[in-house]
């Protein structure tokens, strides 16, 4: 089994084995992927409000003069969009290809300050990235990862209840955080964002605080959520995994991450010479299976246009099919009907306007 | 861990139970499920196939991942449980309930070669660490 002295830990891995989790080894971090069941854990946040342990994920700090300068080069997505003190943006960072090196969310604090959060997976490389842009560009700034820093995704129609039971008088900061925004208090940082597809906040606050504010948020009704149904709720909502979806050899442009790449300004951003000069051959298209059976990543799509091939598939607790996100050639519009290869037999699939599930409801027919 | 005394294993994660008419039955093991997580699709083999040692002939899908299902010894499948493909989630309830095929062995002998409970209890602890 796996080196479990090698793995490491955040904050709450202490809480997540006194509640029964089931641990894996989450590329090199040992996480919970479900407490129980995944498909109750799904449901539950569907209908009320789930609890993620997602300080996996890395908080940068960039701190300095340049800060919008550096980003408007940086990433694909525009900053200047940013303007209000705490405004998030969700962008790709992509290298001279223009392959996606990460996915990532801007929040704008003030003109010497933005605060990043990258994926757990791509967090050194990214920094040895943007290290050596910061040098390379002579931007002066300062790059501050905060590991100091844990993060609990209260995700569901009842998150802002239970955030407000558990944090009394946080209601000043949640009432007026509309989506997609942040507020910044001391160390504790509320941003109304997720990756479930329901309403939702991602909290981060000192590390040594987190078991605590967990058990809290636990006693105002969240129920703990594992990895396993964190999977299965973005890709009901549609939502790209790095590494799966897209990834350095992609473009966000075949990714179905076109509507956050910005080609509207003149601004130069690394990978927009490559971006603009490639010719855009494949699409990202939901699926939904209509014959029995689940579908799986790396599964063959066969189209009237070529070949494709799922980039994630599983089985949707909210639909009760098996749903897919897949790469397939343009041209194929929603409503047709391709195959798929699973094991020895060719199953029927529909192609799907995603997301699938936004706000505990079914949006495709 | 929950491994019934009086069926036979396999190394990998079937439970045989033996009939007294000589025919076995077929289902996955409470360790197999608890590894799989939530099943959510169960296809089971066609009535009337022959099998080898071994074969794959029925596939499991949990949230998580599809895993194959193997014959126990050679044999003739005689039924198939057509419950627990409309029910995939009877198999976490109860995995020794949760039967998938019945087979016919070719070879009445070949049953001794299964696993009994304490093998089997052994092989999943050494497969813990």
């Amino acid at each position: 089994m796996t080196n479990q002295a090698a793995l490491k830990q955040t904050p709450l891995n202490a809480t997540h084995r006194e509640l029964g989790a089931k641990m894996v080894d989450f590329g090199g971090w040992d996480m919970p992927v479900h407490y129980g069941s995944q498909i109750e854990e799904h449901h539950a946040v569907r209908s009320g409000c789930g609890l993620f342990d997602v300080s996996h994920m890395l908080p940068l700090d960039i701190r300095g003069a340049n800060v919008r300068a550096f980003l408007r080069r940086l990433v694909a997505n525009n900053v200047d969009k940013l303007q209000v003190s705490g405004k998030a943006l969700y962008s790709c960072m992509l290298n001279e290809a223009g392959g996606v090196i990460d996915d990532l969310i801007i929040y704008f604090m003030d003109e010497n300050w933005f605060r990043l959060v990258v994926n757990a997976g791509t967090a050194e490389k990214d920094l040895a990235w943007m290290e050596k842009k910061n040098a390379d560009w002579d931007m002066g700034l300062t790059l501050t990862p905060r590991r100091d820093l844990a993060m609990i995704a209260i995700q569901g129609q009842n998150a802002a209840q239970a955030l407000n039971e558990a944090l009394p008088g946080v209601d000043s900061i949640t009432a007026n955080l509309k989506p997609f925004n942040a507020a910044a208090m001391g160390e504790m940082f509320i941003a109304r964002t997720g990756y479930t597809g329901e309403d939702g906040f991602e909290v981060m606050v000192l590390a040594k605080s987190a078991p605590f504010f967990w058990r809290a948020l636990m006693e105002a009704g969240g129920k703990p959520i594992g990895l396993g149904a964190r999977d299965t709720l973005r890709l009901e909502a549609g939502m790209n995994l790095y590494g799966q979806d897209m990834d350095d050899t992609t473009s966000p442009l075949e990714s179905g991450l076109a509507w956050t790449v910005d080609l509207k300004t003149d601004r130069d951003f690394v990978g927009r010479k490559a971006l603009e000069s490639s010719e855009i051959t494949q699409q990202l298209a939901g699926l939904l299976l209509l014959d029995k059976g689940v579908l799986r990543s790396h599964q063959k799509v066969i189209t009237k246009h070529g070949e494709g091939e799922i980039t994630s598939g599983t089985f949707s607790p909210t639909l009760q099919q098996s749903i897919a996100l897949a790469r397939i050639p343009l041209g194929i519009a929603p409503g047709e009907i391709v195959e798929v290869e699973i094991r020895d037999k060719k199953l029927k699939a529909k192609v799907v306007k995603y997301p699938f599930v936004r706000n505990g409801k079914v949006l495709i027919a | 861990m929950n491994i019934p005394a009086d069926l036979k294993y396999t190394p990998s994660h079937e439970w045989v139970r033996v009939e007294a008419d000589g025919t076995l039955t077929v289902g996955i093991t409470h360790h197999a499920q608890d590894l799989l997580g939530d099943m959510v699709f169960i296809e089971t083999p066609a009535t009337g196939r022959t099998l080898t040692k071994g074969e794959e002939c029925a596939v499991v899908e949990s949230v998580k991942a599809a895993s194959d299902v193997y014959a126990p010894v050679a044999g003739e499948v005689i039924a198939a449980n057509a419950d627990v493909e409309a029910s995939p989630e009877s198999v976490n309830k109860d995995a020794y309930s949760a039967w998938m095929f019945k087979l016919k062995p070719a070879n009445a002998a070949d049953v001794a070669g299964l696993l009994d409970a304490a093998a089997y209890q052994k092989l999943v602890e050494s497969e813990a660490h």
